[in-house]
């Protein structure tokens, strides 16, 4: 029977900050249940205590394995122990965190740890002998097949399906299994600074004549590279930089 | 001789039709228990058969009069024709009183074969019910031919009297025997449904109006209902009393609008569903012989007891299930008290919790609620963006207020906050001490509950109630009337109990109250869409009206209004699920507004602005009554 691991982290939501499913590892656990007679463990690294490792269940989990480990450590050490010690043939995650550090490395630290291939930004998937059939999505839409043999990770894309729902009946009666796990400190997490994302801002185009295409474009294309980059301006330089481009836009006048 | 075969066989009907009753039942006996109390409701049975029901059936005066004739001289003529096999009370008195009992029926069943026959309205089903007239005509003329003869001493030659017998004797088996499958179900089952009514406070010797959804235990082994046999026995007995007159039918939205929902054929295929007695029995909705669900031809479904209701091979299509706006219109409208829309959350409730399959859009809102506690997944923050230059009052920061002002879910809609900058503006201009809980506002609750997740429900409205009593302040009042319902109606369950007012009441409270003066008579033409939640919900629909009256706005009434008129297409949940029909719902709604020929409509709810500005083409101007009254004041 077809083995398959997924690694469910927990996400955090952008505008209330509050825990939920993560949105790319929710989709790799819906990749992994639509597998026909796949055989699923699922796998969280974490405090075995947090509720909405329920919404996983809630999918339709039977048992969701929390790899204890305290808050701030690395947990990939305890994923790739844990890991060897299953030897599943497929490792499905997504392909980046939301909340932490968000590199999105740990699948590619999780294949290094297993000595296992790796294929990136999987939008779909279907399960052979020994071998797995996969679609990944490239950038503008274009969609690429690659074959692979087990043991595989996999890192799904956003393009993967939208995740079922999560059924609160099933979540209350699913089961969270705590295994006791080592992990050590990560250091650099713990000096990081974590902030809410803000939009970054962007320069402002006044556009008038050609055609409206070419106004629409100049209202909404961002281009890089332009401008000056002031690193640690201060007060008063920042405010006359500020005033001189907005001048230079027109937007204020000069008197 | 022939008065001896008459009252045999009316007595041995009666025994056929006791022992097939008791064994029909079985089936909504078999339900899940429910806390009734029979004795009260007994009591209370003539009085809600003769007030309520026929204050629903008087809505058609021609039916509740033949209803009166036919009922009337059949319930009397059962005791005259049993007391005729007692060989001493023959006479002319025994004669005579049911020759005009059954003159009285006779009359009632000319009149019921007329709406049946000639009529023929297209709502009422056809198989069993088309024979109704014949066998109440047989009934009724054959036994009067025979107690006429035997007030005359028996004139009639034997073997035509006993013709005559025969024939009234197939008319009284075929109405006696469908008190148990129909169409005479409303004499014994309906009966028993107003005595065991899941709701007895609807009636008039109680509150007269209840209609907030009753908690769900969420520790229960099953939440929801998957097959009848999960419901309650009184539930299914109220399905069981459906006699398919097709009311139902005729005021439901979504059937208007060719939406894949017929509320008749939905209890149907509950009835048809409890039908079969053994386990794993099917049984296809083939013998229904009403109108189907548009778009879903009959005879295709199929189901039992103990199988699963909703499914798309399955007795109830999830199509049928999430079309329902959960207005209230059947409801309201069936004569048999039936609740229908309890029976649609019931089953949504098992398809969301249980099986995590609420369709289209609908799940992801329930996600973003359950983590941002508002239905569009944005900061709570901005609910009060629009109002960055009114410096709204915050709760927090005042401590105490005469009014708090619910701004509800539409406070992130730009079409809504055009219409609540409106109300906030007549507040100032009557001075009243008001304020909003801002960011500690979260969604009430309404949209969760009528998609079935009842879990999602019952922890915002927790949470609100914990917000609301950290705070003392007189009265709440919303322009929202889902958030009022919500919390007049639904929040006493878990602990909250506050004074709601709709927008449009406390308006005119100000407008009566001088607080609000105005300019004199406006003008221009005016319909106003009543809002489910605020009518049939809350009984509120004359504050509305009496306020575009005050205005001096020119108001006329659209086919359906008031406490029978028709949804938006906004409630329960419907714009999310997005059930296709052939129109959509709102377009419906704004035919009957524009046949009115009013320059505006007038509305009283986020959703229904929503829904109705939402029409393309040549229509009236959908204004909310908060800026028609901020037009108005001087």
């Amino acid at each position: 029977m077809l083995k398959v691991a997924v690694l469910l982290s927990i996400g955090r939501h952008p505008a209330s900050g509050r825990p939920r499913r993560a949105p790319l590892d929710a989709r790799a656990l819906e990749l992994a249940l639509r597998l026909p007679g796949a055989e699923i463990h699922a796998v969280h690294a974490g405090d075995p205590a947090e509720p909405v490792l329920r919404d996983y269940l809630g999918m339709g989990l039977d048992r969701l394995t929390v790899l204890e480990i305290p808050a701030g450590s690395d947990p990939v050490p305890a994923l790739v122990a844990h890991l060897k010690a299953l030897s599943p043939d497929l490792i499905l995650a997504g392909r980046c965190a939301e909340g932490g550090e968000d590199s999105g490395m740990l699948p590619y630290l999780v294949a290094q740890g297993l000595g296992a291939a790796l294929l990136p930004d999987v939008a779909d998937l279907s399960a052979g002998e020994g071998t797995a059939t996969l679609t990944q999505a490239l950038p503008r839409g274009r969609r690429r097949q690659a074959e692979a043999r087990f043991p595989l990770v996999v890192s799904v894309h956003p393009a993967a399906p939208e995740p079922r729902q999560s059924a609160f009946a099933r979540a209350r009666r699913g089961l969270v299994e705590a295994v006791a796990a080592s992990a050590p400190q990560d250091g650099f997490i713990g000096e990081c600074e974590i902030r809410p994302w803000r939009p970054r801002p962007k320069r402002l185009r006044l556009a008038a004549g050609g055609s409206a295409l070419e106004r629409l474009k100049a209202a909404t294309e961002t281009k890089s590279g332009q401008g000056q980059v002031l690193v640690r301006p201060t007060a008063d330089e920042a405010a006359r930089a500020i005033y001189e481009y907005l001048v230079e836009q027109r937007v204020i006048g000069t008197s | 001789m022939i008065a001896t075969a008459l009252s045999s066989l009316i007595l041995a009907t009666l025994a056929a039709g006791a022992v097939l009753a008791l064994q029909h039942a079985r089936r909504w006996r078999a339900g899940q228990p429910a806390g009734v109390d029979i004795v009260a409701g007994l009591k209370a049975l003539p009085g809600r058969y003769l007030v309520d029901v026929h204050h629903v059936v008087a809505r058609k005066s021609f039916n509740a009069r033949f209803h009166a004739l036919t009922a009337g001289g059949f319930l009397a003529s059962l005791p005259l024709l049993v007391l005729a096999a007692v060989p001493a009370l023959r006479g002319w008195l025994l004669w005579g009183l049911l020759a005009l009992a059954l003159a009285v029926m006779l009359g009632g069943a000319l009149m019921v074969g007329y709406r049946r026959r000639v009529e023929k309205p297209a709502e009422l089903s056809q198989g069993r019910f088309k024979r109704l007239p014949y066998a109440l005509l047989a009934y009724a003329a054959a036994f009067l031919v025979v107690a006429l003869d035997q007030l005359a001493g028996g004139v009639l030659p034997w073997p035509l009297a006993l013709a005559f017998v025969l024939a009234g004797a197939w008319g009284g088996a075929e109405l006696i025997l469908g008190v148990g499958r129909g169409p005479l179900k409303h004499a014994l089952n309906g009966a028993l449904h107003l005595v065991a009514h899941p709701r007895p406070a609807r009636f008039h010797d109680r509150a007269g109006r209840d209609t907030g959804l009753r908690p769900a235990d969420l520790e229960a082994p099953k939440l929801g209902s998957e097959r009848p046999l999960d419901f309650a026995w009184n539930r299914l007995l109220g399905f069981d009393a459906c006699v398919q007159c097709g009311r139902c039918e005729v005021a439901c939205p979504a059937y208007a609008a060719d939406l894949p929902l017929n509320p008749k054929k939905l209890i149907q295929d509950l009835v048809t569903a409890m039908d079969t007695a053994a386990d794993g029995e099917r049984r296809t909705d083939a013998s229904y012989a009403g109108h189907n669900h548009p778009g879903r031809p009959i005879g295709l479904a199929q189901g039992g007891a103990a199988l699963p209701l909703v499914g798309p091979g399955a007795m109830i299509h999830p199509d049928t299930l999430w079309a329902c706006t959960t207005c209230r219109a059947c409801v309201q409208e069936c004569p048999m008290m039936i609740e229908h829309v309890d029976a649609v959350i019931d089953l949504r409730r098992f398809q969301t919790l249980e099986l995590g399959a609420t369709p289209a859009k609908a799940a992801a809102v329930l996600e973003e609620l359950r983590v941002t506690d508002n239905p569009g997944g944005k900061p709570l923050a901005r609910r009060t963006d629009w109002a960055v230059d009114l410096n709204l009052p915050l709760l927090a920061e005042k401590g105490q207020c005469d009014v708090l002002l619910w701004l509800g879910d539409g406070a992130f809609d730009l079409r809504v906050q055009r219409s609540l900058r409106a109300l906030v503006g007549l507040m100032r201009r009557a001075g009243i001490d008001f304020a909003v809980l801002g960011e500690e506002e979260l969604d009430s609750g309404d949209v969760a509950r009528r998609l079935g997740d009842e879990a999602t429900f019952q922890d915002l409205a927790r949470r609100n109630i914990a917000t609301l009593s950290r705070y003392r302040f007189g009265r709440i009042v919303t322009a929202d009337p889902h958030a009022l319902h919500v919390i007049r109606n639904e929040y006493p369950s878990f602990g909250g109990h506050w004074t709601v007012t709709h927008h449009t009441a406390f308006l005119l409270e100000l407008v009566e109250s001088g607080k609000l003066t105005l300019k004199g008579p406006t003008g221009g033409s005016v319909t106003y869409h009543d809002p489910c939640y605020l009518g049939r919900y809350n009984g509120e629909i004359e504050a509305p009206r009496r306020l575009l009256d005050a205005i001096g706005l020119q108001r006329v009434e659209m086919e359906r209004s008031g406490l029978r008129s028709s949804c938006c297409g906004g409630g329960g949940g419907a714009p999310l699920t997005d059930v296709a029909g052939k129109r959509r719902i709102p377009d419906v709604r704004m035919d009957h507004a524009r046949a009115t020929g009013a320059e505006r409509v007038a509305v009283a709810c986020p959703t229904c602005t929503l829904m109705l500005e939402g029409v393309v083409g040549q229509r009236p101007a959908v204004a909310e009554i908060s800026e028609l009254v901020l037009e108005a004041v001087a």
